[in-house]
């Protein structure tokens, strides 16, 4: 059973994320922000990581470095999710260390075919 | 397979419903010119977050609404554009559209298109015109990339080469995960290049040293396949090259992004022409916003309520334990009552923690005043600083939300008629910013709310001649000013001089004590010439809950709130004064109060008929006090107010029932029903015009 | 006054072929109650009084924490008054009225008969046969053991104006 940790701090996106997810039998663990997510990484190993960008606390991207640096988690894939097209946003979630993104708006089987992919 | 994401759409409209208010707040206390990154921070998340989950849950138009907004704030945040008052107003009405337009999207009700066209391009133009080519880009979000396949011909397959930067895999990124996309596109065959392995001591597996030549066969678009590498475009080598038939230069495909662009648009407008039709045609919308039936609960408080029935369960099966015992005897007796001491204060305790439950901080009915007092004070022309204190006092959620009108009404109030204009407020040697407060606190079991301002207080004269003009007092009627006071409150009643938009339509007043006397609460207000008023509201902290004084009359059993009873006393029969044989009076200290008898006016037995060897309990109801005569005081105790309407009617006079430890019903006295309903008694008597004054209007 | 009487609520009839009625005697008369509004039979318990109502409603009780009005039959239809007895009965019903949601009422009785079964065919039309109740009233005649059983229309009965929530006074 692959291990999800999703994080947003919009309570809509991350019950959509989480129902698809557990839907489609993944296990999945929400936070609400960086902080909350880095946390709970420590605790737990998790296959994949689905973070948004713009959160209090800690963004995605100083999620995305902080997570990398912890040892468990140099290799595991983690989408930002972005409603940035631009290239520029992609890079910078690329330079922080994230293995790609999930454009927003999208829908649930989008979703779940990104992360299937990923955790093929 | 689809999922069903509606489900959530509620959470959505609730956290953007906050989301606006948190950005409306920190607008407002945004300072310009020096404004705080910080600040501008959280406004740019909030709006960012809508612009997020609307286009999520396939509200396109309120997306793209969101999306000039948040493009505004994130040039602010990033220190591009200066913070202007003028962006900050345009802002603020943003977020106003922003809020009707989700209330009408929720409710299933038409959008205001106009308003929403006129503030978008407020704002587009704020943006100085990049509007247009800023959504174009931004309409490109989501292409879906299997739409976009250009036409290929005569490519028989492709070659791709693939070598990954040494540090690829440390983003999470898996080429044998990228090579199986490649092959739910078409069978490939892949051959691996070693050239660049290092010895296996050099090895480091953190590092990427293979490259692979893939062949991928058929007719495949190439915008597949750079899919993908999507998120690997820059952390690799990469080449891809059509095989054609004839040929083996591939023939590389240009995007044509302005067709797309606009496709997209016009599917995005379909879409939203669509959804505006589908909900309206949709099942009967309901007119009015439903209120709120759900509520957020602090955590901490649900952890008490589990603790609370654990507790409870103990002490219930301890009880049974000792019921069941063979010998019923002393030791059991004392063990029962120990048993059932506890039950009640656990049950108490347990009622406590779910009262608790509905209660929220006073904070969500404050919450609307700096925008209002900050609108209205730029209307008026006025200077007016907003202080609120309490916030965090707690109040039941229906209650609060039933305050919320009342309250409007009353600072409206204070700001178009308290409140001088600065001129004015400068003559008379006060400070030209005038001052309202709202203050909250718990005082006896109930909520306090004070609304003060340093106006000019009330006109007693202007009340006084209105008063009597309209014929609700007369000219010789000596009231004292806390009685002139109160006839602001009479029905039909203002000395506006003309009828503002603000208030003044005389219609306020009345209904605004009406609806905090329907709460159980009671409003009053104090006010000194030149000084300033202070309304005073007063609310139960629980609409089901009530203190009452219960007491006997004949063989019934009535509750008199607690609240209510000024005094109760032995009658003494030389204060007894008798009208006309009718109408009895009796003269406590300096007031003559009207004596009513509940059989009278409840068409019941009583005990004696002969007042001077009952007893009275003294009550008041706004102002005004009756004397009721009882022939026993039975206990004081807290009472559940159970509905008498839920299966009869609404009777005057009684307030709803309870159920008595007996497991009888007794009824709960409404006392300004009982005040009508002794006037509608005494009306038809002669006494009314000799001792209209006693009887009190 | 025959079409009135003839106020069959053709719907529920027409839905079941069957009904299940509560029958209860009232000044020797015979009448039935559908069973499924029939939500429980107890003896009679003291009352408290509600001031300002008509005779016939005796006031309220506590059924499990809910205040239900006691209204009294034969008051109601103006017959000879009958002191309360171990034997009477007070039938608590589940009222329908336009507007509102549910209400629970009960009503005093002699005494509680049996339950029938009646077939949609044996109901008749009422016609105004000088019965003790209104026929506004009855929903039809049946004949069961050849008994004529009236059966009544609770919804109308206990709806009536001085009993409606539409007289509450406007806050």
């Amino acid at each position: 059973m692959a291990k999800i940790l999703a994080v947003d701090d919009s309570a809509s996106m991350r019950q959509m994320v989480s129902f698809t997810l557990k839907s489609a039998g993944f296990d999945v663990i929400e936070a609400s922000d960086g902080m909350e997510a880095l946390n709970k990484a420590k605790d737990s190993k998790f296959d994949l990581v689905i973070s948004d960008v713009n959160m209090p606390n800690m963004d995605g991207l100083t999620l995305v470095g902080e997570l990398r640096k912890l040892g468990n988690f140099k290799f595991i894939p983690i989408l930002l999710l972005t409603t940035e097209s631009s290239a520029e946003k992609k890079q910078q979630g690329k330079a922080a260390g994230a293995t790609g993104w999930i454009v927003k708006p999208f829908n649930p089987d989008q979703l779940l075919k990104t992360v299937n992919k990923v955790l093929g | 397979m689809s999922i069903d994401i509606s489900q959530f759409l509620n959470t959505f409209y609730e956290e953007s419903f906050e989301g606006l208010d948190i950005m409306e707040s920190e607008l407002l206390a945004l300072n310009v010119g020096e404004a705080d990154t910080e600040v501008i921070n959280t406004i740019f998340r909030a709006a960012h977050s809508i612009k997020g989950g609307s286009g999520t849950f396939g509200l396109n138009a309120v997306a793209d609404y969101t999306h000039v907004m948040e493009t505004l704030l994130d040039e602010m945040r990033a220190g591009q554009r200066e913070v202007t008052q003028l962006a900050v107003d345009i802002l603020l009405r943003s977020v106003d559209v922003l809020r009707s337009m989700l209330l009408s999207l929720k409710d299933n009700e038409d959008l205001d298109h106009e308003t929403i066209a006129t503030t978008h391009s407020e704002l587009e133009k704020l943006l100085n015109g990049e509007a247009t080519t800023d959504q174009a880009n931004s309409s490109v979000t989501n292409i879906s990339t299997d739409s976009v396949s250009g036409k290929i011909e005569d490519v028989s397959g492709w070659t791709i080469v693939f070598k990954p930067n040494v540090d690829m895999l440390q983003t999470g990124n898996d080429p044998v995960r990228i090579i199986r996309e490649l092959e739910t596109l078409g069978s490939i065959t892949v051959e691996a290049h070693t050239d660049q392995l290092p010895e296996f001591e050099l090895i480091d597996p953190e590092q990427s040293y293979l490259s692979w030549t893939i062949k991928i066969a058929g007719n495949v678009a190439e915008e597949d396949i750079k899919e993908c590498f999507e998120w690997v475009e820059d952390e690799c080598e990469l080449t891809i090259v059509a095989n054609h038939k004839n040929s083996t230069v591939a023939a590389p495909i240009l995007e044509e992004a302005v067709v797309h662009d606009e496709k997209i648009q016009d599917d995005r407008r379909q879409d939203d022409r669509r959804q505006v039709e589908r909900r309206t045609s949709s099942k009967t919308a309901a007119k009015k916003p439903a209120e709120s039936s759900s509520i957020r609960v602090n955590i901490d408080k649900v952890d008490d309520l589990i603790n609370m029935v654990g507790e409870l369960v103990i002490t219930q099966s301890m009880l049974s334990q000792i019921g069941g015992v063979e010998n019923f005897d002393a030791v059991a007796l004392e063990r029962l009552n120990d048993g059932l001491v506890q039950l009640e204060q656990h049950t108490r305790e347990l009622q406590e923690s779910v009262m608790r439950i509905r209660m929220m901080p006073i904070s969500f009915a404050f919450q609307r005043f700096p925008r209002l007092v900050h609108d209205l004070s730029t209307q008026l022309e006025k200077q007016i600083e907003l202080k609120m204190s309490g916030e965090a006092t707690e109040l039941d959620k229906t209650v609060m939300e039933k305050i919320g009108d009342p309250l409007v009404h009353l600072v409206r109030n204070s700001l178009d008629h308290g409140i001088e204009m600065p001129e004015i407020r400068a003559e008379n040697g006060k400070d030209a910013t005038g001052t309202i407060e709202l203050n909250a606190f718990h005082q006896g079991g109930n909520i306090v709310i004070e609304i003060k301002d340093d106006g000019a207080g009330l006109n007693h004269e202007r009340i006084l001649s209105k008063a009597i003009s309209s014929g609700i007092v007369k000219e010789d009627d000596n009231l004292t000013d806390d009685q002139i006071n109160d006839l602001i409150f009479a029905p039909g009643f203002s000395t506006a001089d003309v009828v503002t938009d603000v208030s003044g339509r005389g219609v306020g007043m009345d209904v605004v004590r009406r609806n905090i006397r329907a709460l159980g609460g009671t409003v009053e207000v104090k006010s000194e010439k030149g000084v300033g008023s202070v309304f005073t509201i007063r609310l139960p902290l629980t609409l089901a809950i009530l203190d009452g004084q219960l007491i006997r009359v004949g063989s019934e059993t009535y509750i008199v709130p607690l609240i209510s009873i000024i005094e109760s006393l032995q009658v003494n029969p030389e204060m007894l004064n008798s009208v006309t044989g009718t109408a009895d009076v009796y003269k406590l200290r300096d007031d003559y109060i009207p004596i009513v008898k509940l059989y009278d006016i409840f068409g019941i037995e009583s005990d004696t008929t002969d007042i001077s060897e009952g007893l009275l309990v003294v009550v008041e109801n706004e102002g005004r006090k009756i004397a009721i005569c009882v022939d026993e005081l039975l206990g004081q105790q807290q009472v559940v107010i159970k509905s008498l309407e839920t299966n009869l009617k609404q009777i005057s006079g009684l307030s709803g029932a309870t159920i008595l430890g007996n497991g009888t019903v007794a009824l709960i006295l409404d006392i300004n029903g009982v005040m009508t309903l002794y006037h509608d008694v005494m009306k038809s008597s002669v006494l009314q015009d000799k001792y209209g004054k006693y009887i009190a209007a | 006054m025959v079409e009135a009487a003839q106020n069959l609520d053709q719907d529920e009839v027409e839905k079941e072929e069957i009904n299940e009625f509560l029958t209860f005697m009232l000044h020797g008369e015979e009448y039935g109650v559908d069973i499924l509004r029939v939500q429980e039979i107890k003896g009679w318990d003291a009352v408290t009084a509600v001031p300002n109502m008509p005779e016939y409603v005796r006031g309220v009780i506590n059924l499990r924490g809910t205040i239900v009005p006691v209204i009294d039959m034969r008051r109601r239809f103006d017959l000879e008054v009958l002191e309360y007895s171990e034997t009477t009965v007070v039938i608590v019903l589940r009222i329908l009225t336009e507007g509102h949601a549910d209400r629970t009422m009960s009503i005093v009785v002699d005494g509680v008969s049996d339950v029938y079964q009646v077939e949609a065919s044996n109901l008749k039309a009422s016609p105004d046969f000088g019965g003790d109740i209104d026929t506004e009233f009855v929903k039809g005649i049946a004949t069961v053991d050849k008994k004529m059983i009236v059966l009544l229309n609770i919804d109308h009965m206990l709806n009536s104006k001085e009993l409606s929530v539409a007289d509450m006074d406007a806050i």
